[in-house]
C-alpha cells in the first residue's frame, strides 16, 4: 500500500510542459529522492504533491483518499509537510516562537483564544523537544532571521517536523550550504527517516547526500520521468549519466 | 509581564489615562479632547489588529465605525432610549456588515484589498448621506442624547456629565483592550502574526489563511465598530463624515504615527493626530497640511511610528 501516489500527473502552463504525466508512489517509511538537472520539473512536481499547484491532467492520492484538488493547508492536516528551495520561516519571530506556530497547528489549538497552563507545558515540552532534535536549543531566543544559513534550513525542517507529518517534502535542504552544515542536515535527515520511520521524498542536487540516504532515486528530464530505481541502478543507468550525472556518483 | 520595560510602559499609558481629566487642562485641553483621544485610540488600535498584527491593510474601517456610530444614534432617536441597548445594536451591525464583506473581499492582497475596502466604504457613506429620511442625510442625525446608564448599584450619569463619560468610555477602551491583547497573545494571535511574517509559509504549516484573516477583519471592525458607538455618544451626533474615506485614511495615520508594529503606538498616534487636530485646527484652517506634514516626517525619518522612537531611545 503506499501512502502517496500521483498518476500521470501533468502541469502545462500554457505550451510549456512543466511537468507532463509523471507518476510516483511512495511507501509509508521510505526516503525516496527525486533529481533531475536545472529546469527538469521537480520544483514543479514537488509543488503539485504539495498542492501549491493544481495539475492540469492526472490525480493525486494520499492513503487512498484523493487529494488532487484538496487545499495546501488541508494536506498539511492530512500528514503532508514540506519545506522549500529558497528558506521560508518567520525572521522576526525568535526560533521558539517559529516552532510554536506549528505546534500548536499540530495539536489542534490554531484558533484558540486562550491557552490553559496544562496545553501551555505540553507545547513547551513539544518545542523543547524539537531544538533537541536540531541541535539548537542554545539558540531558541534569538530572531529566526539572525541564525546561520545552516540553522535556518534546520528551523525550517524542525517546522515541518512539529507538524506530525507522515510524508515530509523536503526541497533541497541542502542548497547553499557549506561541507559541515551539508553534513549536519544530512544526519539529521537520516535520523529522523530511521527512528521516525518518516516518509520523505527529497529533492536535491548533492548527489553525495542522494546516495547516502535515499532507499530509491528517481530522475526527471524536461518535465518527465527518466530512469527510477535504487542507487546503484541509477549510478549504472547509461542514460541517466549521460543527460545528468556524468560519473559523480559511479 | 516578567518585562520591566512593558510593565513600566503599561503603568505610564494607565497612569496617563486615569488621570488625563485632570492633566489636560493644564496643556489647554477639555475633558471631551480626552474622551476623544480615548475614542479614537480604540479605532486606530481596532484597525491595527488587522494593519500591525495580520499585515493586512484596510481603508475602508471608518464604515464600520460609522455603522456603530449611526446604529447608537438611530436606536437612540427611533427604538429606545438605552445607551446600552444602542451600543449592542450598533456594535452588532457593524460587526455584521464587516462579517459580509470580509467574506467577499478575503481573498485580495496587497493594494487590491486596500481599494476594495475604500469602496464599499464609500458605499455605505453615500447610503448615509443619500438617505435622508433615516440618517439626516448631510445634515446627520440629530435630536437624540445619551442617555444614563443604570448599573444596578446605582446611576452613571454620562448625559450631564463629561467626566462620567470619559470614565466610561475609558471603562469600555479598557475591557476592549484587554481582550485584543489577550487575543494576540494566543494561539490565534500567533497565527496572523504568521501569516504577516510570511503568508505561503503560514499556508504550508496547515494555518487556512483566508479563514483567519476573514475573522481578523471581523475582530478589527468589531473594536472600530464599538469605538464608532463611543464617538457618536460623545457627540450626541453623527454624520456622513464619520464614514467617509478621510476618516479611514485617520485611522491608518494614527497606526502609522504612534507605530503600527506595537500594541499601544496607535493610541499614541491618536493621542497626538487628536491634539493637533484640535490645537492646529483653532489657529489655521489647513490644520490637515500641518498634521499631513508631521506625518510624512514621521514615515521618512521614523518608520517605526512615535513608540519606535522612545523604545529605541529607553534601549540604547
Amino acid at each position: 500500500m503506499s501512502l502517496l501516489r500521483a498518476e500521470r500527473v501533468s502541469c502545462h502552463f500554457g505550451s510549456l510542459r512543466a511537468v507532463h504525466e509523471m507518476s510516483i508512489s511512495i511507501a509509508p517509511g521510505e526516503l525516496r529522492a527525486l533529481i533531475g538537472a536545472n529546469g527538469a520539473g521537480k520544483t514543479t512536481f514537488f509543488n503539485l504533491l504539495s498542492g501549491f499547484l493544481v495539475p492540469t491532467h492526472g490525480r493525486i492520492l494520499f492513503d487512498g483518499s484523493e487529494i488532487t484538488r484538496v487545499a495546501p493547508h488541508q494536506r498539511v492536516a492530512l500528514g503532508i509537510a514540506r519545506t522549500f528551495q529558497i528558506t521560508e520561516i518567520f525572521p522576526e519571530l525568535s526560533l521558539r516562537e517559529n516552532l510554536r506556530v506549528p505546534v500548536e497547528v499540530a495539536a489542534g489549538l490554531r484558533l484558540r483564544p486562550w491557552l490553559e497552563r496544562r496545553a501551555a507545558d505540553a507545547i513547551d515540552a513539544a518545542i523543547a523537544e524539537l531544538l533537541a532534535l536540531g541541535s539548537l536549543a542554545g539558540r531558541a531566543d534569538r530572531l529566526a532571521g539572525e541564525l546561520s544559513h545552516g540553522d535556518q534550513r534546520t528551523t525550517e525542517i524542525l517546522m515541518a517536523l512539529a507538524l506530525r507529518p507522515r510524508l515530509l517534502l523536503l526541497d533541497e535542504p541542502t542548497a547553499g550550504m557549506g561541507d559541515q552544515e551539508t553534513y549536519e542536515i544530512t544526519e539529521l535527515i537520516g535520523r529522523l527517516h530511521r527512528e521516525r520511520d518518516l516518509a520523505i521524498l527529497l529533492v536535491e542536487h548533492d548527489m553525495r547526500v542522494v546516495f547516502r540516504l535515499a532507499d530509491r532515486i528517481m530522475v526527471m528530464a524536461e518535465g518527465s520521468l527518466l530512469a527510477e530505481g535504487t542507487p546503484a541502478q541509477i549510478a549504472a543507468n547509461e542514460n541517466v549519466q549521460a543527460a545528468y550525472l556524468g560519473g559523480v556518483a559511479a | 509581564m516578567n518585562d520591566p520595560r512593558r510593565l513600566a510602559t503599561l503603568l505610564l499609558i494607565w497612569t496617563a489615562l486615569l488621570t488625563m481629566p485632570l492633566w489636560i487642562g493644564a496643556i489647554g485641553g477639555y475633558t471631551e479632547l480626552a474622551s476623544r483621544v480615548v475614542v479614537m485610540g480604540l479605532a486606530a488600535m481596532g484597525l491595527n489588529f488587522l494593519l500591525g498584527f495580520a499585515g493586512t491593510l484596510s481603508f475602508g474601517h471608518a464604515a464600520y465605525f460609522g455603522i456603530g456610530a449611526y446604529g447608537v444614534g438611530m436606536t437612540l432617536k427611533y427604538i429606545a432610549p438605552s445607551t446600552g441597548l444602542g451600543m449592542l445594536i450598533g456594535v452588532a451591525a457593524g460587526t455584521l456588515a464587516a462579517a459580509v464583506i470580509g467574506a467577499l473581499i478575503v481573498r485580495l492582497r496587497g493594494v487590491y484589498f486596500a481599494m476594495v475596502t475604500i469602496a464599499f466604504g464609500q458605499v455605505f457613506y453615500f447610503m448615509a448621506f443619500r438617505w435622508n429620511a433615516v440618517t439626516g442625510g448631510d445634515d446627520g442625525l440629530t435630536d437624540w442624547h445619551r442617555q444614563p446608564l443604570d448599573l444596578g448599584a446605582g446611576v452613571l450619569d454620562i448625559m450631564h456629565s463629561d467626566l462620567a463619560f470619559y470614565y466610561f468610555a475609558l471603562a469600555i477602551f479598557a475591557a476592549a483592550t484587554a481582550a485584543m491583547a489577550l487575543l494576540l497573545r494566543s494561539p490565534f494571535g500567533r497565527t496572523l502574526i504568521a501569516i504577516r511574517e510570511n503568508e505561503r509559509r503560514a499556508r504550508f504549516l496547515g494555518i487556512a489563511v483566508e479563514r483567519h484573516l476573514w475573522l481578523a477583519f471581523l475582530i478589527s471592525c468589531g473594536f472600530a465598530t464599538l469605538a464608532g458607538t463611543l464617538y457618536a455618544l460623545l457627540n450626541n451626533f453623527v454624520d456622513p463624515r464619520a464614514l467617509r474615506w478621510d476618516m479611514s485614511g485617520n485611522f491608518v495615520m494614527m497606526a502609522v504615527l504612534g507605530g503600527m508594529r506595537s500594541f499601544w503606538g496607535p493610541l499614541v498616534g491618536a493621542a497626538v493626530f487628536v491634539v493637533l487636530q484640535d490645537f492646529v485646527s483653532s489657529r489655521t484652517e489647513n490644520w490637515m497640511s500641518i498634521v499631513g506634514l508631521i506625518f510624512v516626517l514621521v514615515v521618512l525619518f521614523f518608520p517605526r511610528g512615535v513608540l519606535g522612537i522612545l523604545r529605541r531611545r529607553s534601549v540604547s
